[in-house]
């Protein structure tokens, strides 16, 4: 009788990256579904085009590393960072940003430093601070909620979107349907308090419902993966408790020049930030107390960067400041293992 | 019912517990030969008792335990031993190891065996020598000698003892049948171990899996003197660890690198409880266990009291397998347990299961992935650890950081490996690292071992130089000494010899005092005849006085000059008989052979007839000289 000698466990979790993969990209669902219907198709066709040229950039670095392209390809993470790029930049950007976003991503943020696993840095973000950085016109251009192209429901046709994503767009049309974000408005306020800008400005007043509805949909997402345990809570509460404790104490001293805690929660990229893009387990801390202290690190970072920053939102800086941060973070919050009295902190030497 | 604590992690694997419960306990059939390995358990192998071609009986110690940690073996049935050496056994290692093979005879004939009377007014020591000669070992997990944990009441004090009745591995229903169907035995064995440790307080620690067995426990312990609990635990992976069933039980933590003794606590798994008493009640040492055979590749599973040595292929051929579904053999859980690639590996005193797995059943692991350090591990270890950071230490080789990591806390319950959606096997890689740091620190005992020989080498090498020298110069004095005494010897005899030497060799010490004697009457002879005259000049009185005195003095100054030239010339003489100092002839000796060669080369060089004969007359002179001084030096050098 001859049989296979194997080592234990002998059975496993049907579990597998790609299963992972295909959770984050389903939690992601709603918050597409819900740019979809407030700004337009191009969230929808930003994402395919981002998709499209991750899979081709991956496939290409891996056959010029040498390594078995298919295997790699199958475990669906060039498209989640693809996806989490293109839902981060303005749905109408033009072909070439989103080509160069994802060239930085997938190449330089990713294989360049080993390929999935090795990467210090969330790709997606070094991306976007990338394009940021260098267009900020481009950047900062944000679609209009579809409450502020006119009356009833309208967004850009999808065919028209396309074209502009595609070829040069028609400027008038164009500009029609784009405008600053809320955390643009809030910033470039001038003199105005927070209460006459949100009384002056139909972002705020009127195209705010939008975000917030954005947001909620990034929330159900982030439940969801909770709810599977993809993620784990730590990472995101911190981020959101801390975020909220700075925004209060700022707004309870001077609601006037600040803005309220639930505004920081509910626009910009927070809810994103905090369930898909400070949860990428690869450049983030390693244990849950590490990731409390990662996660709250990069709150006050985006409050920071947010309020006093030069650009209207934080989430890209934040987390890339943190990611750099992370190795740090790891060395000391290690766990208390079990018969021990308490945790061990720094590299030592000999246990 | 107190208290039930929780642990950090753990999993669910799907527990597959059914299969093997259906039927009660069966009697596995008696194979034709049993393979009996001496090493069952950690420690020392026993040694064998018996030789080739005896025949043994039932019960027979056929081997004896060596040390502590050992423990002894009998014969499962009656037969012969047909070969003491190497065979299959179940070890993770695959190799062979020292077994005894004996030949079952099918009578099952008992030698002759008989239980303690009142074990409760025996001495503890006596009571468990008795266990140890029967050859208790843990029938749990790595079946520690039970005599070694029954000493512990002497050296801790424990106050809690748990039965560790989880049984928390998938497949596994061994200790399920047997307390479902022996409950009494297993307080009776509970009552001799508690007699011994004498806990205030025992605990059944059962997951709630287990109905069945809960329910047959109960019912024992009703109207029972002992305060036992049963604990009954949530089923999850790995409850039924030592350490994580203490934890659940009790709160406490087994420190790290620590016994459980160490904070008062001892645990028994439920089949040790009953090998006990049956030991200590029918005298009958574990000969036997209860083996669960399961897996989707046999068709009746079920649970079997198998002997001891039993090669797994009779068990599954009893529980009916279907040889082509057979994918891997497992001996253990699905999470601990190894692949056997025999099937005459044999049954020992902690074989409790035997997987008789299909390949849909336990599919091979799909490829490794990279760590995408999604922290599942982290959050299902029952020890706290950070698996993936010890995953990457391991990897790159960096043991300092992964013993810092508290990679030695690790119980490799499998639990990381089996979430990880990469499917590395991470247990594997705790493996290498462990034994790679165990391996670098026995060179570096090796190491340290091999430089302190060497220096204590070293040492002994210089110390030997040293007291060589220190005799040999010792020897040296001695010559020295002895040439001195010899010297004084001679000079002896010579000074006999001579007469004429003597004075001068006396005199020459005396003739410096005599100089000074000689001067000093001279300056008291000067003062004297300037006082005599400066008296005289003036006319002073006591002139004849100082006439007298003068006189005196001038005769003593005379006769010290005397004696002062008399010493003078005894010295001159004694030098003159010495005179022919060696050294000096020697060298003059030399250099008149010297110039005696030196006029013979100019002699052949030089043409002039003049200057020739001139030399000639030189050279004769000089060889006359040369010849009288050698011939002087010839005379006065010793023989």
């Amino acid at each position: 009788m001859s049989l296979i000698r194997l080592s234990s466990p002998h059975v496993y979790k049907a579990n597998s990256t790609a299963n992972v993969m295909r959770l984050v990209m389903l939690a992601m669902l709603p918050g597409i579904l819900a740019m979809t219907v407030f700004f337009g198709w191009g969230t929808v066709i930003q994402i395919i085009w981002a998709g499209l040229l991750a899979l081709g950039f991956e496939a290409v670095i891996l056959k010029l590393r040498k390594r078995p392209v298919l295997f790699h390809l199958n475990d669906g993470s060039a498209i989640v960072t693809a996806m989490l790029l293109a839902v981060a930049i303005p749905p109408f950007a033009p072909w070439w940003m989103t080509l160069v976003g994802v060239f930085v991503a997938i190449v330089l943020g990713k294989h360049l430093y080993g390929g999935l696993g090795q990467n210090p840095f969330n790709p997606a973000m070094v991306a976007y601070a990338l394009l940021l950085i260098s267009f900020p016109v481009e950047m900062t251009r944000w679609t209009a909620p579809f409450v502020l192209n006119g009356d009833g429901w309208q967004i850009a046709p999808f065919l028209d979107t396309l074209k502009a994503i595609f070829a040069a767009a028609d400027n008038l049309w164009y500009d029609s349907f784009t405008g600053a974000t809320p955390l643009d408005e809030i910033r470039h306020r001038g003199g105005l308090t927070t209460e006459e800008a949100w009384r002056q400005s139909t972002v705020l007043s009127q195209g705010i419902g939008a975000w917030h509805a954005v947001s909620a949909a990034w929330l159900m997402g982030g439940i969801f993966l909770l709810y599977r345990k993809v993620i784990t809570w730590h990472a995101p509460i911190s981020m959101l408790l801390a975020l909220t404790l700075c925004s209060s104490m700022f707004f309870g001293f001077d609601p006037d020049n600040y803005a309220d805690p639930f505004f920081h929660l509910s626009t910009g990229a927070t809810m994103l930030a905090a369930f898909f893009i400070i949860t990428d387990p690869v450049s983030s801390a390693t244990s849950n107390r590490g990731r409390i202290v990662f996660g709250a690190s990069i709150g006050i970072l985006i409050f920071i960067i947010r309020t006093w920053g030069n650009y209207p939102d934080g989430v890209a800086f934040a987390v890339l400041l943190m990611n750099l941060a992370a190795p740090f973070i790891d060395i000391y919050t290690q766990p208390r293992s079990y018969g021990h009295n308490r945790a061990k902190k720094g590299q030592g030497g000999k246990a | 019912m107190g208290k039930v604590f929780a642990f950090h992690g753990g999993v669910h694997p799907p527990e597959n517990k059914k299969q093997s419960t259906r039927t009660p306990i069966a009697q596995a059939p008696l194979p034709k030969m049993l393979y009996i390995p001496l090493q069952q358990h950690i420690g020392i192998a026993a040694n064998p008792v018996v030789n080739v071609g005896d025949r043994v009986l039932k019960g027979q110690l056929i081997a004896e335990p060596v040390g502590r940690i050992s423990a002894s073996l009998h014969a499962p049935t009656s037969g012969i031993v047909r070969s003491i050496g190497p065979h299959p056994v179940p070890h993770a290692s695959g190799l062979e190891s020292d077994c005894i093979t004996l030949e079952t005879d099918g009578q099952d004939e008992w030698i002759e065996h008989q239980g303690l009377q009142d074990y409760t007014r025996l001495e503890p020591s006596v009571l468990i020598e008795h266990i140890r000669q029967c050859g208790i070992a843990g029938m749990g997990g790595a079946g520690f000698p039970t005599d070694v944990k029954l000493h512990l009441g002497d050296d801790h004090i424990v106050n809690t003892l748990i039965i560790n009745a989880a049984e928390c591995e998938p497949y596994i229903t061994a200790d399920d049948m047997l307390m479902r169907e022996r409950a009494a035995d297993i307080l009776s064995g509970i009552r001799i171990i508690s007699h011994l440790l004498r806990p205030s307080h025992i605990m059944i620690g059962i997951e709630d899996n287990k109905p069945q067995a809960i329910h047959a426990l109960e019912a024992v312990l009703k109207g029972c003197e002992l305060n036992i609990d049963i604990r009954v635990v949530p089923t999850k992976y790995p409850s039924g660890g030592e350490r994580q069933l203490i934890q659940l039980l009790t709160g406490l933590e087994v420190p790290s690198g620590r016994i459980p003794a160490d904070i008062g606590i001892v645990c028994q798994n439920v089949g040790t409880a009953t090998a006990i008493h049956r030991a200590v009640h029918f005298g009958e040492p574990l000969i036997s266990r209860i083996v669960t055979v399961t897996g989707d590749a046999v068709a009746k599973p079920q649970n079997f009291e198998a002997l001891i040595g039993t090669p797994f292929a009779d068990l599954l051929e009893a529980a009916n397998l279907y040889e082509g579904r057979l994918f891997r053999l497992v001996m253990g859980g699905p999470m601990m347990g190894v692949t056997v690639a025999h099937d005459q590996i044999p049954v020992i005193k902690t074989t409790n299961c035997i997987i008789a797995a299909s390949d849909e059943e336990m599919p091979q692991a799909p490829p490794e992935q990279p760590c995408i350090r999604c922290n599942m591990c982290e959050q299902v270890c029952p020890v706290t650890l950070l698996p993936q950071q010890l995953y990457w230490f391991s990897k790159g080789r960096e043991f300092d950081k992964a013993r810092n990591h508290n990679l030695f806390d690790c119980i490799e319950c499998g639990a990381c490996a089996y979430v990880c959606p990469s499917s590395i096997p991470l247990v594997q890689y705790y493996r290498f690292a462990k034994s790679e740091i165990r391996t670098e620190e026995a060179e570096q005992r090796k190491a340290d071992h091999a430089r302190q020989r060497f220096e204590a080498r070293q040492a002994r090498l210089e110390r030997e130089q040293a007291e060589k020298e220190a005799r040999r110069k010792a020897r040296a004095e001695e010559a020295a000494r002895a040439q001195q005494s010899r010297k004084n010897t001679e000079a002896e005899k010579a000074q006999s010899a001579s007469d004429s030497a003597a004075p001068a060799a006396s005199a020459a010490p005396d003739l410096k005092q005599l100089k000074t004697a000689a001067a000093v009457a001279r300056t008291k002879l000067k003062k004297a005849r300037d006082a005599f005259k400066n008296a005289e000049d003036k006319g002073l009185d006591g002139i004849d006085a100082l006439r007298a005195t003068l006189t005196d003095l001038e005769q003593k100054s005379e006769e010290a000059e005397q004696a002062f030239k008399a010493a003078e010339q005894a010295e001159a003489a004694a030098a003159a008989e010495k005179g022919v100092d060696l050294k000096q002839l020697k060298i003059d000796a030399a250099m008149a052979r010297a110039a005696v060669t030196k006029l013979e080369r100019a002699l052949t060089k030089t043409e002039d007839e003049q200057a020739r004969r001139e030399m000639e007359t030189e050279l004769v002179e000089a060889r006359k000289k040369s010849d009288a001084l050698n011939q002087s030096l010839s005379e006065h050098s010793p023989a």
